[in-house]
């Protein structure tokens, strides 16, 4: 009796946002957009206007367009960080934020206070944090599972490095890290090609392919257009916010 | 011999001395602790604005025969909270909120002060005076150190985070912009111990002083918080002896060590970075 409780305890989680830890919606796709329209930050002016998508689960979706069309506004919503003004996303069948450990999202660079003095394993273990909540420690299962992916992308050698002192395609493979470690199904990439060297963009290719024989799905805004239909199963092609085009294989069907 | 005794000999004989050692102690650690987060947050001008504002605070207390530590948590914690509300619209920008807000705070204190009949009383509020410390001044002081300190050790991974990627935070449903409410608040807390023994004019030395020396010595957080704490007592038991032996102004005297250390710590990261440099030729 007195074990089970101690053992309750220990298992007791006080998760960042309950209403974030719910679970999928069974036969749900990963990702379902209908007419979304979004607010730019704290303005009255329309960011997105009327996008429909729907993402499948295991399907690998391209953002493509100029700088300002949109992408990265769509991202954020997706990622819970924009209200939505109307319209419906729903991520794995529930309203954003809803699960949200299953969402992964890589920021641009610019986002992060790169001369915090932290290093770059403690970063990664960032990505687990979503799973621990308030006043959880990592346990050595923790560490685990970052060290694994810090070897997958090949920053073993610099796991003690302040994150500053990393070059910007290792800073961008170290976020990729850190959305690995969460574990997600969705994960979401702002722009991880961009401005990094061949080395990094070779890894990152490479990976995304891996993640999507895995099963996970990706949604990558990316200026990358040469391998659009070899790497994705789906483009959506914005411009000042709207969808200019869907272009899809099979497996992505636009909704109508 | 005689050194060593004249180190020992105050603390032997004086009650007051020993209390003074124990609030500069819990003081250092205190303010050199969350003095590593103003630094790496840039929150320099608002710890600076929090220690002018508790001010007027002090002096109704002082009017009102309250307990001065008391009127000062009050204005402290007013003002944190009038801080981020304020901050939250974005009518002005923050900087510019804090700059209106501290200088009518601190005036209306001045002003308050111009009305009783000595203005000596209060000098020991504007500068600090360490060696004037109470028990029950060292009771209240303890009893922030023991909240403060708990939060930031529970809260820790959590601070880190929102500290260097509020993003990130906000993704995984973490509030940012609640702990930076909570950083205020800590940080007014700790703004009033500080105000013991450095005053209201040269509190924010105290926070950001040691922090940056620490931060020149190493690029690890749970070290540089131990650096910048080693710092601020060091600087403590300094500025104490040369208040007690020369009769100078404490809070002074402390401030001066503070930044005489961080002045070695620079010297002797340049001369590490020559002679690395020399070596690696």
């Amino acid at each position: 009796m007195a074990v089970s409780v101690m053992g309750k305890l220990r298992d007791a989680r006080l998760f960042y946002s309950h209403r974030r830890y719910a679970e999928p919606v069974a036969g749900s796709p990963a990702l379902e957009i209908e007419n979304l329209y979004v607010n730019r930050p704290n303005q009255n002016v329309l960011a997105l206007e009327d996008i429909s998508v729907r993402v499948p689960v295991g399907t690998r979706l391209a953002l493509v367009g100029p700088n300002g069309a949109g992408k990265s506004t769509l991202l954020k919503t997706i990622a819970g960080l924009l209200p939505i003004r109307s319209g419906r996303l729903l991520v794995y069948g529930l309203p954003v934020g809803a699960c949200h450990h299953r969402v992964a999202y890589l920021p641009q660079r610019g986002d992060i206070d790169w001369r915090f003095p932290i290093n770059l394993r403690r970063l990664v273990m960032t990505g687990r944090y979503v799973h621990l909540g308030w006043l959880r420690q990592p346990s050595a299962h923790d560490w685990q599972i970052v060290d694994r992916v810090i070897e997958r992308l090949g920053l073993s050698a610099l796991a003690d490095r302040q994150i500053g002192q990393l070059s910007g395609g290792q800073q961008q493979r170290a976020l990729l890290a850190r959305a690995l470690a969460q574990e997600a199904d969705l994960i979401l990439l702002d722009e991880p090609t961009s401005a990094v060297d061949a080395e990094t963009q070779a890894v990152i290719s490479n990976l995304i392919a891996e993640l999507s024989r895995e099963g996970k799905t990706l949604v990558v805004a990316t200026h990358n257009l040469e391998r659009l239909e070899s790497d994705f199963d789906g483009v959506l092609y914005l411009r000042e916010g709207r969808q200019v085009s869907q272009l899809s294989n099979a497996a992505l069907q636009p909704i109508q | 011999m005689t050194f060593l005794s004249d180190l020992v000999e105050p603390f032997i004989r004086f009650q007051f001395m020993r209390n003074s050692l124990m609030a500069v102690v819990l003081v250092g650690t205190l303010c050199a602790t969350i003095g590593v987060y103003v630094v790496l947050r840039r929150m320099a001008f608002i710890g600076d604005a929090l220690a002018h504002t508790v001010l007027p605070g002090i002096v109704f207390a002082y009017f009102n025969n309250i307990n001065l530590f008391l009127g000062a948590v009050v204005a402290g914690l007013l003002t944190a909270f009038g801080i981020g509300w304020l901050s939250r619209r974005e009518t002005l920008r923050e900087d510019t909120a804090i700059g209106i807000m501290f200088t009518f705070m601190f005036a209306l204190g001045i002003l308050l002060m111009s009305t009783a009949r000595s203005f000596r009383d209060f000098t020991h509020i504007l500068f600090g005076n360490v060696l004037g410390v109470t028990p029950s001044d060292l009771l209240l002081i303890s009893i922030v150190a023991v909240i403060v300190l708990g939060t930031l050790i529970l809260f820790h991974k959590e601070f880190e985070l929102t500290s260097f990627d509020p993003t990130h935070a906000e993704v995984i449903g973490l509030r940012a912009d609640r702990l930076r409410y909570v950083l205020l608040i800590l940080l007014a807390l700790t703004v009033v111990t500080a105000i013991q023994a450095v005053g209201v004019v040269l509190t924010s030395a105290m926070l950001i002083t040691p922090a940056a020396t620490a931060s020149l010595l190493t690029n690890r957080l749970p070290r540089m918080m131990l650096i910048a704490v080693s710092v601020a007592i060091g600087a403590g038991i300094i500025g104490l002896y040369a208040s007690y032996y020369y009769n100078v102004a404490s809070g002074a005297a402390i401030v001066l060590a503070c930044t005489l250390l961080f002045g070695l710590a620079w010297l002797g990261r340049s001369l590490a970075r020559v002679l690395g440099s020399l070596l690696s030729k």
